[in-house]
């Protein structure tokens, strides 16, 4: 486990040596939210790489990640924690052959320690002193409210009460990172208990440094290409604009097609990377690819990049 | 680790900390909820050294203050006024004394503007001077722009009290819009069709360990949610009041309901809306809403619902009602595609159209046929007796008079 960071800068560089190309703003909330002990509360558009600071700020800080993904009903059981009845019946079975019943002691024998079955939430809270692990939410606007009320108390207090075992309170508070694709707004008190970043897309700069973290075999022109292709794109009037997973994925696709430039036929081979919606793509293909290619490669020899 | 010591007595952090209380209490003022549990947060974030370069400011702020995305842009003008340039406050005031007696403002920007200047107003004189050599800022002059759109402020007259209670008897008869949809929850039950292990182990404990009596749980059910697209231009004018009244009843009456209106742009009305008091709510509404009584723009509108909001309010088999003449100048095409869209993305999309009470009423316009092989009903809407026929046929699997291809092919014939 190594140390939380000592100011903006450092983390910066933590996070670009450990893969991460985070721009200014991005630092300085994780900056907060590790040193403020507060969760953080991430929102975007799905592919900007929400998820992945959470795991990177993992492998950063030498501490386990602990990830759960939310669903539309997800309950206690499955957050938090479920008691092993298999064993219990057994246990009980093994009680009633012995022929001593105690009432009493077979109850607290039955909800053990050793029949709790720890889900991600009470792994979060039940780690060893000192090292608390990250803790992701991962798309938290895909459960409903009544677990969102739920998450409260974990959040505020960083502890759960089982009705059999009592209060299990955090020894360290996890550094607790929830993520949001806002397919629903979530609730004010919940936001009101974290720090608020929206997660943007990248700019070019950023998108290629990305790229040269990430696919580093892809040829430089390639690279720049796709990126002014990528952001140029994203101004266009689509239903799901490309994320930067869309774009490492696509210059890993044109790497394994051997191409090193962009032209208007492969473009539109691997459209289905980058654009998800039939509609998309139907609007993109053809003339409208090419004519964003040409107006990418005239800016990019402009610059003097081509 | 966490900073919990107390607030340093340097100086200039001294002054930094009255700054940020002072830009607090105007963010407060412009409808940025925040609270003092934030400001004294920002407080503690002065000691973590996050604060020297005027960007980290701006971020450190923006985590602690900026809770919701559309709060980004009056945060953005806050911070540029407060902590870059005090001579855009009196920019401000004079643009709202200029602005003062116009309509709402639509313009997200515009709306920012005006709030963050009357925040401005009242903060200023327990303000601490801030440095006086800026350089002058021009505001964005398209604060008073849009003017070619019909903005017309409307006034809602009373509801009887008899209209309301037809109303109201008109939801409770809804009763498709009341069809509970089983969810992935369980709860607890007498009769259930799965056990439930963790409620039966603690039962047998209670018995000394005997499994005697099974506890069961099934699907619990919820309503799916509701979205109402209401147009409220010209030609719709007869019809807004009531509709909206309607609107709000059903609003009153149950959960996850969300309504737009739109004429020449698209408002989401649900918070307005939800104010329980019928009065009050329309006049949130009137105030939300810039374009009364203009013209229409099915197409835009609904490409605007589609691409912000379709993903947000229309999970869970959620339930789609249109209500509009759908009379349009613009390109049907456009209307076409993007109700294409709209069906895929509900569970049942239902149109009701005031002028289908006319007899004789042909789907002839253009924007009219360009939806109508989108919808799965079509049907009459312009009296709350038209809508209790609606509550009840929709109780019944739905029936071929109410089939929007019945239109094309009368027309076409």
């Amino acid at each position: 486990m190594t140390t939380l960071p000592a100011t903006i800068d450092e983390t910066l560089t933590r996070l670009s040596a450990s893969g991460y190309v985070a721009d200014r703003p991005l630092a300085t909330v994780l900056y907060l939210a590790l040193r403020m002990g507060r969760p953080l509360f991430l929102e975007g558009e799905a592919g900007v790489g929400k998820t992945e600071i959470a795991k990177v700020l993992a492998a950063m800080l030498g501490r386990s990640l602990i990830r759960l993904q939310c669903y539309e009903g997800l309950d206690v059981a499955a957050a938090v924690y479920e008691w092993n009845y298999p064993a219990q019946m057994i246990e009980i079975r093994l009680a009633e052959a012995a022929g001593t019943i105690d009432r009493e002691r077979l109850a607290t024998d039955i909800f053990a320690e050793r029949f709790l079955i720890r889900r991600p939430l009470l792994q979060a809270l039940d780690g060893p002193l000192g090292a608390a692990p990250v803790l992701l939410i991962d798309e938290l606007d895909r459960t409903d409210e009544a677990f969102e009320a739920y998450l409260l108390e974990i959040l505020s207090d960083f502890q759960v009460t089982i009705p059999e075992l009592g209060t299990i309170r955090a020894n360290t508070p996890p550094i607790v990172i929830i993520t949001s694709n806002r397919t629903r707004e979530i609730h004010d008190a919940l936001k009101r208990r974290c720090l608020y970043h929206w997660v943007d897309y990248p700019d070019a700069e950023r998108e290629r440094a990305i790229i040269a973290a990430r696919a580093p075999q892809a040829a430089a022109v390639l690279a720049d290409e796709v990126v002014a292709f990528v952001q140029a794109l994203r101004r266009e009037d689509l239903y799901k604009r490309p994320g930067i997973a869309e774009t490492i994925d696509w210059v890993s696709a044109l790497h394994a097609l051997d191409r090193i430039a962009l032209d208007p036929e492969t473009i539109n081979d691997t459209l289905g990377v980058l654009l998800k919606y039939q509609d998309d793509i139907a609007r993109m293909e053809g003339p409208a690819a090419q004519r964003l290619l040409a107006e990418v490669q005239a800016e990019l020899a402009a610059r003097g990049r081509l | 680790m966490t900073g919990a010591e107390p607030v340093a007595a340097t100086p200039e952090g001294g002054k930094l900390a009255e700054n940020i209380m002072h830009f607090a209490r105007i963010l407060r003022g412009a409808g940025v909820p925040v609270g003092p549990g934030r400001v004294i947060a920002a407080l503690e974030a002065l000691h973590l050294n996050c604060m020297a370069r005027r960007e980290d400011l701006y971020w450190t702020l923006h985590a602690l203050f900026v809770s919701r995305r559309d709060q980004h842009a009056i945060f953005d003008q806050a911070f540029e006024a407060f902590w870059r340039a005090p001579k855009m406050r009196e920019q401000l005031l004079s643009l709202l004394l200029a602005e003062i007696a116009r309509s709402g403002p639509q313009d997200e920007k515009r709306a920012a503007a005006r709030r963050l200047a009357e925040a401005m107003f009242d903060a200023d004189q327990h303000r601490p001077r801030l440095r006086e050599d800026q350089p002058d800022i021009e505001v964005d002059a398209q604060f008073s722009a849009s003017l070619d759109e019909v903005l017309r402020r409307k006034d809602f007259e009373q509801m009887s009290l008899e209209e309301q209670a037809q109303a109201r008897a008109a939801i409770a008869r809804l009763r498709v819009l009341r069809r509970k949809v089983p969810i992935r929850r369980f709860e607890a039950a007498h009769a259930g069709s799965k056990l439930d292990p963790r409620r039966t182990m603690r039962r047998s404990m209670r018995a000394g360990g005997e499994l005697v009596d099974f506890a069961w749980r099934r699907r619990s059910e919820r309503l799916p949610p509701l979205v109402v697209l209401c147009d409220i231009s010209g030609s719709m004018s007869g019809y807004s009041r009531m509709f909206l009244h309607f609107l709000h009843a059903l609003m009153t009456d149950r959960d996850r309901v969300h309504v737009f209106l739109f004429g020449t742009r698209l408002t989401n009305v649900t918070r307005e809306l939800q104010r329980r008091d019928v009065d009050e709510a329309l006049e949130r509404v009137a105030g939300a809403v810039a374009d009364w009584s203009g013209g229409t723009r099915i197409g835009a509108a609904l490409h605007a619902f589609n691409f912000q909001w379709a993903r947000r309010v229309l999970g869970q088999g959620a339930t789609l009602i249109l209500i509009t003449d759908g009379l349009d100048r613009e390109d049907a095409s456009l209307v076409a595609t993007e109700m294409a869209r709209l069906r895929r993305s509900a569970k049942r999309l239902i149109w009701l159209n005031p002028l289908l009470r006319f007899e004789g009423f042909e789907a002839r316009a253009d924007g009219i046929r360009a939806m109508l092989p989108h919808v799965d009903e079509f049907r009459p809407a312009h009296s709350l007796a038209s809508l209790e026929d609606l509550a009840e046929a929709l109780f019944k699997p739905p029936s071929g008079a109410h089939d929007p291809r019945h239109w094309l092919s009368s027309a076409a014939a």
